[in-house]
């Protein structure tokens, strides 16, 4: 029988496999923007599964703003994305040394 | 075994596979289009959930809206893959590592049996999830809700004003300017000396008129 321990496992997987994903992806920020999505959506199954065991309907409530956030987020990475590719012709992460930090 | 705990591995590898071939495939194309599974696959392990909304939200929003700007940056970017591909495997055995080590610190942590509440109770016959979310949505989570807005309306702007560029070619105006301009800006009087009285036009230049 599937239970709560099935579904958070199932999460906790897609998370270690998106943190991997991000390190080897380290050039490529498509890829990284890629991997914090899956990031997300583990959470958010973790999330769901909790709201659907506690039979609490505010876990599906976080669900729904982390969804909001996400697609902000994913936009204005996009965004910053295609201003610097305008600017260097370049996404390579290793190029992006310009602030001397 | 249940019919339902089938579907559920069934999704589960097939989201563990499209996870694993986001981050390892080649083209760019093909991993949004992984990752395009991925949610849409998510989506069907949250309806065994009973979170119906949020799966048809989920589809909506990511495959229908996120992952089709994706698709579109993807596209519109030429970028070289051979030199962002450059010691793609050199970090895998940290990175192995480092996931691993989740893996394990999470599985113990998910071991706890204080986490187990055994199975969820039936839900009644006429209940509605969708129902059940903008209630409480509307009510307990409402300065949130809103929030969310703003903070949607703030993201439109601020794609929009970063990836905005102001065309060389293009015939526009500016209203405000328009609005200021004064008469000395576009009228000049000059003084001219006052014409004498033509003399009578010649016969010849009448007729050709």
């Amino acid at each position: 029988m599937v239970g709560l321990s099935h579904y958070l496992v199932l999460g906790a997987l897609m998370f270690a496999i998106s943190v991997i994903g991000i390190f080897l992806n380290r050039k490529n920020v498509i890829i990284l923007l890629m991997a914090i999505e899956l990031m997300l959506l583990a959470v958010n199954l973790n999330f769901v599964a909790f709201s659907h065991y506690l039979n609490d309907i505010g876990g599906q409530v976080f669900v729904f703003f982390i969804l909001t956030v996400a697609a902000a987020e994913s936009a204005i990475g996009l965004a910053i994305l295609v201003v610097l590719f305008r600017n260097l012709r370049t996404i390579n992460v290793d190029d992006l040394d310009q602030l001397k930090g | 075994m249940v019919f339902t705990d089938i579907v559920f591995y069934v999704l589960a590898a097939i989201l563990l596979f499209s996870g694993i071939r986001v981050i390892t495939t080649r083209n760019p194309v093909h991993a949004a289009l992984f990752l395009v599974l991925a949610f849409f696959t998510a989506a069907g392990i949250w309806l065994l959930l009973q979170a119906e909304f949020l799966a048809i939200a989920l589809i909506l929003v990511y495959v229908g809206a996120v992952m089709v700007l994706f698709l579109f940056v993807v596209m519109m970017l030429d970028i070289n893959l051979d030199k962002l591909r450059e010691g793609f495997w050199e970090y895998l055995p940290m990175a192995g590592f480092i996931g691993l080590l989740m893996i394990v610190e999470m599985t113990m942590v998910l071991a706890d049996k204080n986490l187990h509440p055994g199975q969820a109770a039936e839900a009644p016959v006429n209940y509605s999830n969708t129902a059940t979310l903008g209630r409480v949505l509307y009510t307990d989570y409402l300065l949130p809700f809103e929030l969310a807005a703003v903070v949607l309306l703030v993201a439109m702007v601020a794609a929009i004003v970063l990836t905005l560029r102001e065309r060389r070619d293009s015939k526009s105006m500016n209203p405000s300017e328009q609005v200021r301009v004064k008469r000395n800006d576009r009228l000049r009087i000059v003084s001219m000396p006052a014409e004498v009285e033509a003399p009578e036009p010649a016969p010849a230049a009448e007729e050709k008129k």
